[in-house]
């Protein structure tokens, strides 16, 4: 009896193993980031922040339009950009950008933003999410993969002045 | 008939089960509780047995798919024939069911049913809740549009503020990096098997529980439960006064559960399917999300909490609120069951209800959000154009292309983000005026960097002449001079 419990024990922890590994899956220590191609320079008039979008660098034939993920493109002037996402760092609801008066509007909880994606107003406690971009050959890269949240934007973040210069 | 009772006969001998059955529908409850009162449980669970029907039914044609799921929606909606019903009955059936598990809540506490010895009823019946709510998530997230999708990005976010592990718990949600075909089969899974095979394990076993040890007493003030004497007395109460479950009580349970059913047929057949909203696709950003009724309170706390509490009561409440259900029949398993000697049951459950329903009053028109569209899309009352100068309309115009109406209301339309600004010239000076619109402050931003000076003279000037005739505006006491200036009638109010 006790041989018989043991017997099962030791075998259902031996098939944990597996079980957790494969419930695990998601997590990839090298993270969710690589280099997308948002489009030519051309599209993004200087002065102007413009709605863009890409095909997220890791999706499954399933994902269908879910994998289009949009953002926002500011060029303030010749190879000077910053690229928002578009969620909020409040929650992650989409942030609607009004070129009158300079701001990003949240529509849940009231979070606004400025031009420059700093926090103007309401509940974010930060600004804007910001992936790192680069331009090579007139065309914007950008180093996108994961939804941002207060916990998955650190990578986006990462050397953004410094990837711009080079 | 002779025939029937001989294959009834046989399958008994096979199964042994007639006795059981007869026993547990014979089952003595006392004549008191056979009451209108104790209804809702039962309704609950034979809404949990249409739930599992129309959903299974849904699942033959459902597509879990994020690029075909609100694809197949449409499809039942509008290509299926009576697929929009069974959808309809589906949502209402939710619905209805959140709503009798709550109400049957309310009804066990404020009945002191939750005392010795039925405490573990009482657990099984707080993680029944907790499924119920989790299927009502889930269940929404099934029904893949906008709502669902940006719905799941606040689950992320959310998330995502559990320190250190929060973004590995992010992509376990999600299934991968983003909001996609994994994240949807994650919830399809949760809402098709695994919450509804617990569900169907637990319901069973608070059921069983319900019949080895009785249906609660009416509570009587003044009849106190002892754990040394309460299984005695429930015991002579049944024999003294009580009557068989089958036919004395379960009359009333099945008329409230017939009437029940009849209202979510007749909810379906008026109101029709929820959704689906506008397709999942994450580059339409002209999107409201709002969650499902019974997600609104929490949409309203998480809009109303100072910033600085959020994370804090997010990841804290929770926890600490089921912990208080699940301690609560150890914490005064004993004592007065009748609701008129416990004020402080009536209290919380009169707080609780109270704030549920204010933060879900709150939900339903958002004074929070900025009304996206309100400065494209609502004029601006003639009264405060008429007999203004240039300067003045010049500032108006400023107004409503600068977006300030997105969250300030003229004239009764507008945001409700900030103040209304009608009588907004009784309240603040000139200069107040100012440094409010180029400093911001409170919930408003700072508009110095995006106004030039002619703009902001001309809409000071227009935002001066919102008071009501006869009002005075508001001045400046400390500046004896600018007052004077001030009081002067302005040409907007001959």
């Amino acid at each position: 009896m006790k041989f018989g419990v043991l017997l099962n024990s030791a075998i259902a922890a031996l098939l944990a193993v597996p079980i957790i590994g494969y419930l695990l899956g998601p997590l990839r220590s090298k993270g969710y980031t690589s280099w997308v191609l948002l489009g030519p320079l051309t599209q993004f008039p200087e002065g102007q922040t413009r709605l863009a979008s890409f095909r997220n660098p890791f999706v499954r034939p399933w994902d269908g339009q879910t994998a289009d993920i949009a953002c926002w493109v500011r060029r303030l002037s010749g190879e000077d950009f910053q690229v928002f996402a578009v969620n909020c760092a409040h929650l992650g609801c989409p942030v609607r950008w009004f070129a009158q008066s300079g701001l990003f509007m949240c529509p849940c909880h009231g979070g606004v933003y400025y031009a420059d994606g700093s926090r103007a107003s309401g509940p974010p406690e930060r600004g804007l999410f910001e992936y790192s971009h680069k331009v090579e050959n007139g065309n914007l890269i950008i180093q996108a993969g994961q939804l941002p949240t207060l916990a998955t934007q650190a990578r986006l973040m990462s050397g953004r002045r410094s990837s711009c210069a080079g | 008939m002779r025939w029937l009772k001989a294959v009834g006969d046989w399958f008994d001998q096979r199964l042994q089960l007639s006795a059981p059955v007869r026993e547990a529908m014979l089952h003595r409850v006392p004549s008191r509780s056979a009451s209108w009162w104790y209804v809702f449980g039962s309704a609950a669970l034979t809404l949990f047995i249409l739930q599992i029907v129309t959903g299974i039914l849904l699942a033959v044609v459902y597509v879990p798919s994020a690029a075909q799921a609100w694809t197949s929606l449409e499809a039942l909606n509008h290509d299926l024939p009576l697929g929009w019903f069974l959808r309809a009955m589906h949502g209402w059936g939710s619905n209805f069911m959140v709503a009798l598990v709550l109400i049957h809540m309310m009804q066990v506490f404020l009945f002191g049913a939750y005392k010795y010895p039925r405490e573990l009823t009482w657990i099984v019946g707080v993680f029944l809740l907790l499924m119920t709510l989790g299927m009502a998530f889930s269940g929404q997230v099934l029904r893949f549009d906008q709502d669902a999708y940006w719905g799941l990005g606040i689950g992320a976010s959310i998330t995502g503020r559990v320190p250190v592990i929060g973004g590995a718990l992010v992509h376990l949600l999600l299934g991968g990096p983003i909001i996609g075909g994994d994240t949807l089969l994650r919830f399809f899974t949760l809402h098709v098997f695994l919450i509804p095979g617990l569900l169907i394990a637990l319901v069973g076993l608070h059921l069983l529980m319900v019949l080895k040890l009785g249906i609660n007493d009416w509570p009587m003030p003044g009849r106190v439960v002892r754990r040394a004497t309460y299984l005695k007395e429930y015991e002579e109460l049944t024999r003294k006064d009580g009557v068989p479950f089958v036919p004395d009580a379960i009359w009333k349970d099945m008329v409230f559960a017939a009437g029940i059913v009849v209202a979510v047929a007749c909810c379906a057949l008026f109101f029709g399917p929820f959704g689906p909203t506008g397709q999942p696709d994450p580059t339409i950003i002209q999107t409201v999300p709002k969650p499902d009724y019974f997600f609104l309170w929490l949409y309203a706390l998480l809009a109303l909490l100072p910033p600085q509490m959020e994370t804090p009561a997010l990841l804290l409440m929770p926890p600490l609120l089921i912990a208080f259900l699940i301690l609560l029949p150890f914490l005064s398993g004993e004592g007065e069951k009748s609701w008129r000697r416990r004020p402080m049951a009536v209290a919380v459950m009169a707080l609780a209800a109270v704030a549920l329903s204010t933060f879900t009053h709150l939900s339903r028109y958002s004074p929070w959000s900025p009304v996206m569209n309100a400065w494209s899309g609502d004029p601006l009352p003639a009264e405060v154009l008429q007999g203004r100068s240039a300067l003045e309309r010049q500032g108006a115009l400023v107004f409503q292309a600068k977006q300030c109406r997105n969250c300030h209301q003229i004239g009764g339309s507008g945001g409700l983000r900030g103040p209304d600004l009608d009588r907004v010239a009784v309240r603040l000076t000139r200069d107040q005026l100012i440094r409010q619109v180029l400093q911001g402050g409170g919930n408003m931003p700072a508009y110095g960097k995006n106004l030039r000076p002619a703009e902001v003279t001309a809409l000071v000037s227009f935002l001066e002449t919102l008071r009501p005739p006869g009002q005075p505006p508001a001045r400046d006491a400390s500046r004896p001079g600018a007052a004077k200036a001030e009081l002067a009638p302005s040409p907007g109010h001959p």
